[in-house]
């Protein structure tokens, strides 16, 4: 196969990524390096470069349209970056010390902790209002827009956010995604802020993390130009094009399609890594 | 302090998306030349030896993107998207000090340190 043509068939797979990571809310990493590494062979260290720097485009690209809609919360955001750069840094660390069949295992797991997230959980409309101390004292209190005007929340377990953040972030320095899932998941469940206050400020943090390991990454030569390319415009266009044609009637059907395809990748993924394929 | 937040964050969100547009542009300029160029046999990434050293650095590749080489223009645009979160998070600590809200400017200088220190570390 020709360069060209190799870095189109890229560019294709990317944009599909990108526009079925936008659609479910799962982002298009998580997608893109089972995509090249069980697809097109491609060594994990480069594809989770290259996912890596898509991650950073995708969640600038959106930050616009979702500033508009009034959910994000940027101080609980700011925060809880603390926990997902520290925690992206120690991830990128650990790809130099963690096995390549290991990264695949835990990338497998956390694709179908993925699917089964953007399937089974259940989200919450409204957020606590109870006051809680810590919370209060570092502001993390908000109003969001209802169709019955502003309504206020507070964050409650804080240090159980900021864990799972770390966690969160880890995650994203190891494999190169931008572990929305986890991300939602301390904010949604643990610190009971309203579903969309969670996606969008998540969002937001997605970019930040990402950068704390990507300047490692370009260090250590992860980042391939011709790979990156083409994953980074596919995965970008795909993104801002699902964002537009989101229509909340089949996003339930798409959900559970996408979920069947990510348990695929996973399981293919843990699969190869065990036999040392990967 | 609500109205304040929301022109900050709307501040922030035109910046991103600015820094993303310029990105994008950049890599497919460098793109449009590299695929001018590389007409041969696909590279092989099945086995990882990291890529060469002139693309790693910041500096190299500032240089070489001047003197129009496509791998290094594509990851001159790469580096001004790793740049644009690094630079929100520095426009909320202006922000938040506008606001007087010192505890947020902390947080955000923290946050800022976290993220510079990885990229001086690196290099």
């Amino acid at each position: 196969m020709s360069t060209p043509e190799f870095s189109l068939w890229i560019f294709l797979s990317s944009i599909i990524a990108g526009l079925l990571g936008s659609l479910t809310g799962l982002g298009g990493g998580v997608v893109i390096v089972p995509v090249l590494t069980v697809l097109f062979h491609v060594d994990i260290h480069y594809a989770i470069g290259a996912s890596l720097v898509s991650v950073i485009a995708t969640s600038s690209g959106a930050a616009a349209a979702y500033v508009r809609e009034g959910y994000s919360n940027i101080r609980i955001g700011m925060f809880l970056e603390i926990a997902t750069t520290v925690g992206a840094l120690f991830g990128a660390w650990l790809t130099t010390r963690v096995p390549t069949h290991a990264i695949g295992i835990v990338f497998g797991v956390v694709l179908l902790y993925s699917a089964y997230a953007s399937v089974r959980m259940k989200h919450r409309e409204h957020g606590a209002d109870k006051p809680d101390p810590l919370a209060t004292r570092l502001r993390m209190n908000g109003t969001m827009p209802t169709a019955e005007g502003p309504e206020s929340y507070v964050a409650q377990r804080v240090p159980a956010g900021f864990s799972l953040m770390f966690l969160a972030g880890s995650l994203s320095g190891l494999l190169g995604i931008g572990s929305g899932a986890v991300k939602v998941l301390a904010m949604d469940q643990a610190m009971r802020l309203p579903f969309k206050v969670s996606t969008t400020t998540s969002n937001f943090m997605i970019g930040v993390t990402a950068a704390a390991s990507a300047g490692i990454y370009l260090s250590r030569g992860y980042i391939s130009p011709g790979l990156a390319m083409p994953v980074m415009l596919g995965v970008l266009g795909g993104s801002l094009v699902g964002s537009k044609i989101l229509v909340h009637a089949h996003v339930r059907i798409l959900r559970i399609v996408f979920a069947v395809v990510i348990v695929a990748l996973g399981l293919e993924m843990m699969i190869n890594s065990i036999a040392g394929k990967l | 302090m609500q109205v304040t937040d929301q022109k900050l964050e709307i501040a922030i969100g035109r910046m991103l998306q600015a820094g993303v547009l310029l990105a994008a542009a950049v890599v497919l300029i460098g793109g449009v030349l590299y695929l001018r160029q590389e007409t041969g046999l696909r590279p092989d990434y099945s086995h990882f030896t990291g890529v060469v050293e002139r693309l790693r650095s910041p500096a190299e590749i500032v240089t070489n993107a001047l003197h129009g080489r496509a791998r290094s223009i594509i990851q001159l645009g790469l580096l001004l998207l790793i740049a644009t979160p690094i630079a929100r998070v520095a426009l909320a600590a202006v922000g938040f000090f506008l606001e007087r809200d010192h505890l947020y400017v902390w947080v955000s200088l923290i946050v800022l340190a976290v993220l510079l220190y990885s990229l001086l570390h690196a290099f």
